[in-house]
């Protein structure tokens, strides 16, 4: 006899919940129109863009276990993907991060598949690795701009959005949306409970009938299409991309730094980190200087590790238990 | 005698030269109890870990409940019901015991419904006396409880077989025979076991059958008296 139980009502009630707040945000902003600066647009965009990277990390990092420090490599793919079909044929955006999706989620399928097989490390140095060899890989390929860059044209934009600068953060509100519901259905179903039993002891969790690489495929998978995803749209938020920008080492830190202060083992942990952290970063960057971001991003690091290594899911979930 | 469940021909298994495992063969028939021992670094470990796809053995072959095992990855075993618990208990300590069984119930088991899944966790914990902290962390666990916990978990995948490797080890007299208690239950159940163990005392109140390996190679496999009583047995294990 099927019962949902409470717990699975429960879970149901939060996905609902997650999706709708991200409806009301994008009717919000989409009304908001120009009546605000641009940059603040601007800056909400790269925050979004952050919660998109550090959901899409946590998948593979916090859940499982496996650290990924070539996040830069899946968002570049993803970001020359755009650039590569802009050139061929001016496909639509969202044709693009289809496309990125693909690529990069095939891009996780194969590392995964090559180094997932062996524990720990050997995964990380292999996406550190991914990520060097293609930007030398876009460095040296002249059709994408090669080491100059290249300068992308943002198209006409109309209907409901004032500026494309409006219409990039409402597609980024979307995407960050899809990504936290991605994130939090992986991490309510068997994938997720899987995953965790991986994350706490890999040789427990196969003797339990745990396909393990299985598992690991699929979270590497769905990691590295949401962080293609997220390149897509990056051209035309800058208009000029060169290898060391799509490539950049503060996306890498960024998507590892967002989860750990926000908190590993659920999906709002990476939500709260990259606001927190994306926020206090653009603030920064506007105030004392650009230059202080990764510095911050430093401090903030070792200041969690040591006070609080459970990120602010950590605290928030103490304090709960201290009520009680 | 009833069928054959497990299946061991010819296995043997080499570390950089260091032979582990010597050409060993063993039968284990359906609901059978069989003791296996031998002294430290004998190779017990390393045969069950041959039988549950930890390691591949270099040569032979094992055969499970009529299918061919030798190549099958550990996660199909254990669904299959080749079932082992660990030496050192495994826990996965982000998670409520009653969470630990829950994973070999839905992994192994092949259970589906999450309401199924949460009252057969309470029946299992129930069975190994630790349902009164089904909602706590196995991290303030003691010895006993976690090896309770750890052949919990074997039981939830719903095994054919359990391997217990030492299960036991450490534990004093009366947690002995709790466990002894509760292994000689679920054979009652009809799952056969393999007991590893240095507790001769165990061994021989639990095992019908006795398997001796030295130094890699089977030296004796028979009925618990018959094999204690051989000379080469008393010298290799129990000393001079």
């Amino acid at each position: 006899m099927w019962r949902p139980t409470p717990i699975a009502l429960a879970h149901l009630r939060l996905g609902i919940t997650i999706a709708l707040c991200g409806t009301i945000l994008v009717v919000v902003t989409i009304l908001i129109g120009s009546r605000v600066n641009e940059y603040y647009y601007l800056a909400a965009y790269t925050i979004l863009q952050y919660v998109v990277l550090g959901t899409a990390w946590n998948i593979l990092g916090g859940y499982a276990g496996y650290v990924n420090f070539g996040t830069a490599g899946f968002f570049a793919v993803g970001c020359y993907i755009s650039i590569v079909l802009n050139r061929l044929f001016q496909s639509p955006l969202f044709l693009d991060m289809v496309a990125a999706a693909a690529t990069a989620g095939l891009m996780g399928l194969g590392t995964g598949y090559l180094t997932l097989r062996l524990r720990g490390v050997f995964f990380s140095i292999a996406t550190l690795a991914l990520a060097i060899v293609l930007q030398t890989i876009i460095t040296n390929w002249s059709f994408v701009g090669g080491g100059r860059g290249v300068y992308v044209i943002r198209p006409e934009i109309s209907g409901v959005f004032d500026s494309y600068a409006h219409f990039l953060v409402t597609l980024m509100i979307g995407l960050a949306t899809c990504a936290v519901l991605v994130a939090w259905a992986v991490e309510k179903s068997w994938i997720g409970i899987g995953l965790a039993a991986i994350r706490d002891n890999e040789m427990a969790a196969e003797t339990c009938g745990v396909p393990s690489l299985r598992l690991k495929l699929i979270a590497a998978t769905t990691s590295g299409a949401l962080m293609g995803m997220a390149g897509a749209s990056f051209p035309y938020y800058v208009s000029y991309v060169d290898p060391a920008t799509a490539f950049n080492l503060a996306i890498a830190v960024n998507s590892i730094a967002m989860p750990l202060i926000g908190g590993t083992a659920t999906w709002w942990g990476p939500v709260v980190g990259a606001i927190i952290l994306g926020s206090v970063q653009q603030t920064l960057t506007v105030t004392i200087s650009s230059a202080a971001n990764l510095f911050l991003v430093g401090v903030l690091l070792v200041v969690f590790l040591t006070a609080a290594p459970r990120g602010v899911v950590g605290i928030v979930r103490a304090s709960k238990r201290g009520r009680k | 005698m009833s069928a054959t469940i497990l299946a061991v021909a010819g296995v043997s298994k080499q570390f950089d030269g260091f032979a582990a495992l010597t050409d060993v063969d063993l039968a284990v028939c359906k609901g059978e109890r069989v003791g296996l021992i031998g002294p430290n670094g004998s190779g017990k470990s390393t045969l069950v870990n041959c039988f549950t796809g930890i390691v591949r053995p270099d040569s032979g072959s094992i055969t499970f409940d009529g299918a061919d095992i030798t190549r099958t990855p550990a996660w199909l075993r254990a669904q299959r019901g080749l079932v082992r618990t660990y030496q050192i208990p495994r826990p996965f300590p982000s998670m409520t015991l009653q969470e630990n069984i829950e994973v070999p119930l839905r992994f192994a088991a092949g259970h589906t419904l999450a309401s199924m899944i949460s009252d057969e966790a309470q029946v299992i914990l129930d069975q190994v006396g630790l349902i009164d902290k089904a909602g706590l962390s196995p991290k303030g666990l003691t010895q006993v409880e976690l090896r309770k916990l750890e052949l919990g978990r074997a039981v939830a995948a719903r095994p054919k077989m359990l391997i217990a490797d030492e299960a036991m080890a450490g534990l004093a007299d009366s947690e002995v025979d709790e466990i002894l208690a509760l292994l000689l239950r679920l054979n009652g159940q009809g799952i056969s076991i393999i007991l590893i163990e240095h507790i001769m005392r165990a061994v021989l109140m639990f095992a019908q059958r006795i398997v001796v390996l030295v130094a890699g190679c089977k030296i004796a496999d028979g009925l618990s008296d018959d094999v204690m009583r051989q000379d080469e047995v008393e010298r290799a294990y129990l000393g001079e």
